[in-house]
């Protein structure tokens, strides 16, 4: 265990010149599948990307069979070529037949990966053996890369980088809402096809460091990952990169550390543990700061409900109430209500005498401001919408909360500033 | 008998059970959660190899039941709880877990009898290497055994319930409103799923369980839209491409079930093909084109 752990950090020292190679390597590999994979992921066809990755094998085997030897332009372009033929396939499928894209989807894949195996074990049993060296392709052998793989990585992964910046506003409209980028004149077929070359080739490259059946992983999780933290699409581009790059990185080292571990199955690993952390935290999506976020909004709304109560109290008499009083005002429930009292009264907003509570002059201020608010809107609904005023109140309920200063400035000027809601009360001003 | 005989047997016998239960996954339109189950179940069959260190079913099942169920209930999780568009749920959480069996296959393969060549396309050329006696008496390959009784218990399961999975397949809301239990039903599928994909597996390969699933249904559903017709004419596509590619393979000298799902490919394409035809041939015989002499 400390031995591999040892090899795993020497990994980073980067002395080797082969460790070289698998560093630089799988990074260019795995960003670039992270950047193309974001508008795969975009436009909901992430499961195609499970399609190009199992359909390269049979291209690479007959690209192994015809050059008679494992030079990798020819076995990217044999990869590229199945590749490409696979997403047509279930275009077509799905175009011309009542057969779903689900089953299009899984149909093509199966039957493209088993031509691949029926490939790849007649070369095996026909005297190529274990030399052929295609195995590697299949769990991915980031090991078995050399410094002229790198270099021609290099090339087209930076390639790729330059049609996505230069295509980058065709890419983000057919991602988002392609009968629009139709209408107003982009050549959406054009971007389509580009699109699904690139990604084409990225899988087809890919496959060397990840292998046929995990790639699809590396098209995916990434972008997905990153859809945790942002909403911004640069943004969600270059946190994918980043995603799938370290995987790559660390995945390798990993594997690196025993020796005929496939590479692929630890970068995806390592990809899945960041999806996982990001689903737990991801600051925009995540399940616990949506968790907290919520809370601090409840907080919040039960606060201004109450302080609610006290100003449509006050609008009788002028005193304290106690909390029997408020109680019997609000329909919410008596625990929440000491809670509520409680954050209130830390904030100053309220506070307590006698055994009554009373306002404070903020929460004073802060209670004709929701109230303000609900009565605008009850007048907002009854005016615009034609709604009668007995059915305007529970909408206020919730909006009263979610309006911010500036909507609620448009409301006093659109209904020219009013003294009174629907049902005659008064409008409080500061 | 021969050892042909016993492959092929075997090769029929799974291409039945999967044909039956990918007819209701095509119409479903969960052929892409059949995938992740047939991925999943990976890490399930590894643990139980090794903690049983035997190739008995029982814990085998029991393994990949468990993440079977696991990767099901991670995809909803993902899609309904976080939600994560389901593509991307499904590309996650299968991924995931194949690359977990993966890893475990590179760590403990050499204690357990399995490989990634396994995983892959399966050991039916092996079949007839395990065999059964008993009391002296050779009763054939174990897998054979195995996989007929699975496939005899999916079928009377099937018929059993038949018009409740019927009703749920086709229109959920209504089953629903009926009082048909939906979720059991769902849940009913996909143990069968994983079930299958379990049997299935040593003779097949984690990967290529999807072509025997899905492509026989969907060949038959490109022909019927009736249930019961789709159901027998998915089992006998997949019969036939057992045998058919049980012969290519042997002409080429290379696996077997990568022959078989390559046959499975070319009946679906033929059949396309022809529906396609006969459906222009019925428009211009039934809608004479404007130039036709009237």
């Amino acid at each position: 265990m400390m031995e591999a752990f040892q090899e795993f950090i020497s990994f980073f020292r980067l002395t080797e010149p082969n460790v070289r190679v698998v560093f630089w390597g799988s990074l260019i590999l795995c960003a670039s599948s992270g950047l193309v994979g974001t508008f795969t992921f975009l436009r909901k066809r992430s499961l195609i990307g499970d399609v190009i990755s199992h359909s390269v094998l049979p291209g690479i085997c007959l690209a192994f069979l015809i050059g008679n030897e494992k030079n990798l332009i020819v076995l990217i372009t044999g990869a590229s070529i199945t590749g490409w033929i696979s997403t047509y396939l279930i275009d077509v499928i799905t175009a011309k037949s009542k057969i779903k894209t689900d089953t299009a989807i899984a149909l093509v894949l199966s039957v493209f990966f088993g031509a691949g195996i029926l490939l790849l074990t007649k070369i095996q049993h026909s005297g190529y053996g274990s030399q052929s060296g295609l195995d590697s392709f299949i769990f991915g052998s980031a090991a078995a890369m050399n410094f002229s793989d790198v270099k021609l990585f290099g090339i087209f992964g930076s390639l790729m980088i330059s049609i996505v910046l230069i295509f980058y506003r065709g890419f983000l409209l057919i991602s988002f809402d392609e009968d629009y980028a139709g209408a107003i004149g982009f050549p959406i077929r054009f971007l389509k096809f580009l699109l699904s070359v690139i990604t084409v080739i990225t899988v087809a490259m890919g496959v060397q460091s990840v292998g046929v059946v995990l790639m699809s992983a590396l098209l995916i999780t990434p972008a997905a990952t990153a859809r945790f933290w942002t909403h911004r699409v640069p943004l969600l581009a270059g946190l994918a990169m980043v995603f799938a790059g370290v995987s790559g990185i660390l995945g390798s080292a990993i594997s690196y550390t025993k020796a005929g571990m496939p590479t692929g199955p630890w970068i995806v690993v390592v990809v899945s543990f960041f999806a996982f952390f990001s689903v737990a935290f991801g600051s925009q999506k995540g399940i616990f700061p949506k968790w907290i976020r919520r809370r601090v909004n409840n907080k919040r709304i039960l606060g201004e409900n109450i302080l609610k109560v006290f100003y449509k109290l006050s609008e009788g008499t002028e005193s304290g109430y106690s909390l029997q009083e408020l109680i019997s005002s609000t329909p919410v429930k008596e625990a929440d209500l000491m809670n509520g009292l409680r954050i209130l009264q830390k904030n100053d907003l309220i506070g307590k005498a006698n055994d009554k509570w009373f306002l404070s002059e903020s929460g004073f201020r802060e209670a004709k401001s929701v109230v303000r608010k609900h009565r605008l809107w009850e007048l907002y609904l009854s005016k615009y919408m034609n709604l009668k005023a007995d059915h305007v109140h529970d909408d206020a309920e919730g909006i009263e909360h979610v309006i911010t200063a500036e909507i609620e400035k448009e409301l006093e000027k659109l209904l020219d500033y009013p003294t009174v809601d629907p049902h005659d009360s008064e409008i409080p001003y500061e | 008998m021969s050892s042909d005989f016993w492959i092929i047997l075997t090769a029929c016998l799974v291409a039945a059970l999967n044909a039956l239960l990918g007819s209701f996954l095509v119409l479903r339109r969960m052929a892409m959660i059949g995938d992740a189950i047939s991925h999943a179940v990976l890490p399930g069959i590894v643990i139980a190899y090794f903690l049983s260190q035997s190739r008995a079913t029982l814990p085998m099942l029991v393994g990949a039941a468990a993440t079977g169920l696991l990767v099901t209930a991670l995809i909803e999780f993902l899609n309904r709880k976080v939600k994560l568009q389901s593509d991307a749920s499904i590309g996650i959480s299968f991924t995931f877990l194949f690359a977990v069996g993966v890893i475990m296959i590179s760590y403990f393969g050499t204690n357990i009898d399995l490989d990634q060549e396994c995983v892959l396309y399966g050991e039916i050329a092996y079949v007839p290497m395990y065999n059964i006696a008993v009391g002296g008496m050779d009763l054939g390959p174990r897998q054979v055994w195995i996989v007929g009784s699975v496939l005899l218990f999916s079928i009377v399961s099937v018929i059993w319930g038949y018009n409740r999975l019927a009703v749920t397949t086709f229109d959920p809301e209504f089953a629903a409103s009926v009082g048909i239990n939906v979720v059991f039903w769902q849940f009913f599928l996909m143990g069968g799923v994983s079930l299958s994909t379990v049997v299935s597996f040593e003779s097949v390969g984690a990967v290529l369980v999807i072509a025997l699933l899905v492509g026989p249904a969907a060949t038959a559903y490109l022909i019927t839209n009736r249930l019961t017709p789709m159901i027998v004419m998915a089992i006998i596509a997949g019969v036939m491409a057992s045998v058919i590619g049980y012969y290519l393979a042997k002409y080429l000298n290379a696996s077997i079930a990568g022959a078989i799902s390559v046959v499975i490919g070319i009946q679906f394409a033929i059949t396309i093909v022809i529906v396609s035809i006969r459906r222009r041939y019925n428009r211009l015989k039934y809608e004479p084109s404007q130039n036709a002499p009237v």
